[in-house]
């Protein structure tokens, strides 16, 4: 393996270029320098200091001066056994040259028996700083041009229209997971399509980079080569449009073929109801939310152009998953919350979030359920009511009062940590109630 | 021309359909019966969409025996592989032809899901499309629902109408019991452990859509097919309202598949 500095490319260089190592960006060796990036790694990696030592290409003879004061004490304790190796040529260093060369050749016979164990404590070390260098600002922004530059290859789903993904572990600990892939698109993680990269650790990535990558970056476009804004709304009034006239066989049979464009019928007039977008929801452009999920991009099950119904044996039950409201304004928990707030202050019953709430619902849902769709969109807006029958029976204005009643005790809990959504840090804890 | 290799061009492979489904590339088609390419009627409309039709279908069934030229025997070739295709669409929707695509499934021919979620999870492969040259095959997940491009470069450029766009849901219509249990768990997007606001709204919305979508289904007393439903489905809900924290640590970055604490609603 590439170990030693008598490689002409450094090890980092080396280790990076590897095959399966395409997704490691090179760690500055600034940032390895600085110990207190490295705070709490020793007790992670067997070997550590001349794991570090390999990183850095230092030979411990030349090994810098600062390195060896400052984990000497803290080695010692840790692993005895390196004394002799490591302690020989540093002093042998500051004494004489054949006493060095003595002592090389101690660290050489070490080095050969050790080399492997070395190298694999260097390949986690490094990783496990790698881990924290790609969220620092350089390692980041490096990642950034790997990102740009589709290293990370692309997502395997065919609605997210070959988004970028990037790499990410499941797990902060190593050995527990491999790296997968997030794509920002659909917000999901997939595996490696190589199996290349069934070898690398995902906590070398980390669990928390994917998503502070696109939040360092929110005017990156994630959506992948989506088709063009117009069509992609023909597409989206398409669905819709033959969502509504579900029994037209024709409008169902040319909804699977996006190519066309559809006559603007019904879904026009959906389209235009959609208030206004905001221009951030939740700290996000609504462009970059998911931009592959929604309308249009859900994969809906047929057999010889008809719809497989969701009461079927073997229907469609995960359509949820890649849902994401046409209106963003539904994910605007805060305003919502605050108008069920003054609908219940002013006991007016039907106020315009429940009304809004459950009119866009029920747009949504419109294909899958018949007759009894307003029942089942009541039951679903005063949250998991038991199925009793009673519900069936009751008019409109009750239940819209149980609906602004229902709301703020489940609202409640996201209430507090959307203070702190002005900042722009759009870091909240989830469910802090 | 229907009798079974009877004088085959023995310059050429002797059974086209063997050379066709074991080329490399190919894993995904299964072999169409004789019979079923013999019977004209499962042919029908065909000769519009394939050049040379006739020679064509001489070729896929190995009495093809005329000597041409190495230019037009290519034409022939792609046009064989084309109507094979074509007729595949239509055998894979037949009782044996799913029964063939049923044991390919089981065995991974097609590959497995790319969603880490969906644990490997099988494929079939599907057609966006019933029309010819619209669209490449497709791989369809049961578990998740979703379709995904094939990894390998070889089987994106086989054509979706080769399989179409019903064939994987009749699979499941006629072997209901291959159905995989759905699962609720996800991945969630974290930072330090903390779920990120936005992407997290918008998942509570998506769960919102899935309670509707299970009240609807029990009230027809339907099964919802998800998996260990009984003991997180009244979980799910209460665990986003209440201390999520303290139960699930840093490292845990799927939701769900909780623990069913004493918990009555």
């Amino acid at each position: 393996m590439s170990s030693s500095s008598q490689a002409p490319e450094s090890w980092i260089s080396a280790f990076c270029s590897l095959v399966g190592h395409e997704y490691f960006a090179e760690v500055s060796e600034d940032f390895i320098e600085d110990d207190f990036n490295l705070t709490g790694l020793q007790s992670q990696v067997p070997m550590y200091k001349e794991a570090l030592e390999m990183i850095l290409d230092v030979e411990p003879e030349d090994a810098s001066d600062e390195d060896e004061e400052e984990e000497e004490d803290e080695d010692e304790d840790e692993d005895d056994m390196q004394q002799d190796g490591t302690d020989g040529p540093g002093r042998g260093y500051r004494r004489a040259t054949d006493a060095a060369a003595a002592a090389a050749e101690r660290r050489h016979l070490r080095m050969a028996s050790d080399l492997s164990v070395i190298e694999s404590s260097a390949e986690m070390l490094y990783g496990l700083i790698h881990q924290r260098f790609i969220t620092s600002r350089p390692g980041i922004q490096q990642m950034a041009e790997k990102y740009e530059l589709g290293h990370f290859g692309h997502c395997p789903r065919v609605y997210c229209h070959s988004a970028k993904v990037l790499p990410v572990g499941c797990s902060d600990i190593p050995g527990q997971e491999t790296v997968k892939l997030f794509c920002p698109s659909c917000l999901d993680v997939y595996s490696p399509p190589n199996s290349r990269f069934q070898t690398v650790d995902g906590a070398f990535f980390g669990s928390t980079f994917g998503c502070l990558f696109f939040m360092t970056f929110p005017e990156l476009d994630i959506g992948g080569q989506m088709p063009e804004p117009s069509t992609a709304a023909q597409n989206s009034t398409n669905a819709a449009a033959t969502k509504d006239s579900r029994s037209s066989l024709s409008s169902s049979l040319t909804s699977g073929q996006t190519q066309i464009p559809p006559p603007p019928i019904a879904g026009t007039v959906a389209n235009a109801q959609l208030p206004t977008q905001p221009e951030s929801i939740n700290g996000v452009t609504p462009k970059n939310l998911a931009p592959g999920l929604g309308q249009g991009s859900i994969y809906e099950p047929r057999i010889y152009g008809f719809r497989v119904a969701e009461i079927a044996k073997t229907g469609p039950r995960m359509k949820w998953l890649r849902s994401r409201p046409a209106d963003v304004n539904e994910l605007d928990e805060c305003r919502i919350w605050e108008q069920n707030q003054e609908a219940t202050r002013g006991s007016a019953g039907i106020t315009d979030g429940a009304a809004d709430l459950g009119d866009s619902e029920m747009a949504d849902e419109n294909a899958e359920v018949d007759e009894g769709e307003v029942e089942d969109e009541e039951m679903h807006v005063n949250g998991a009511a038991p199925p009793s029958g009673g519900t069936q029976d009751e008019n409109a204005a009750p239940v819209k009062e149980v609906t602004s009643r229902r709301r703020p005790s489940r609202r409640r809990g996201h209430d507090v940590l959307h203070n702190g959504e002005n900042g722009g840090t759009a870091l909240s804890v989830g469910g802090a109630g | 021309m229907d009798d079974f290799a009877s004088d085959t061009d023995s310059d050429y492979t002797s059974y086209w359909r063997d050379w066709f489904i074991s080329s490399r590339g190919n894993e995904y088609f299964c072999e169409i019966d004789e019979d079923y390419l013999t019977d004209r009627f499962n042919l029908t409309g065909l000769n519009t969409e394939v050049q040379y039709y006739q020679y064509a279908l001489d070729l896929v069934t190995d009495v093809f025996d005329m000597e041409v030229d190495d230019d037009m025997r290519e034409q022939i070739e792609k046009s064989a592989r084309h109507l094979y295709g074509l007729v595949h669409a239509r055998y894979v929707v037949t009782t044996r032809g799913l029964a063939k695509m049923m044991e390919k499934y089981k065995q991974g021919v097609f590959g497995k899901c790319p969603r880490v979620i969906c644990e490997s999870q099988h494929l079939l492969p599907m057609g966006q499309h019933d029309v010819a040259n619209m669209s490449n095959v497709k791989l369809y997940c049961a578990k998740c629902e979703d379709i995904y491009n094939p990894k390998s470069s070889r089987h994106n450029t086989i054509d979706g109408a080769y399989f179409g766009s019903s064939f994987h849901n009749i699979l499941f219509q006629v072997y209901p019991t291959l159905m995989p249990p759905k699962t609720q768990r996800r991945y969630e997007p974290r930072i330090y452990g903390f779920r990120v606001h936005a992407s997290a709204a918008l998942m509570r919305w998506q769960e919102e859509r899935r309670e509707a979508m299970k009240d609807r289904l029990r009230q027809r007393g339907i099964e919802t097919g998800f998996e260990d439903e009984d003991e997180v489905e009244e979980e799910v809900e209460s665990e986003e309202e209440e201390g999520e924290e303290a139960e699930d640590g840093i490292d845990d970055m799927f939701e769900g598949q909780m623990p069913a604490a004493a918990h009555v609603q």
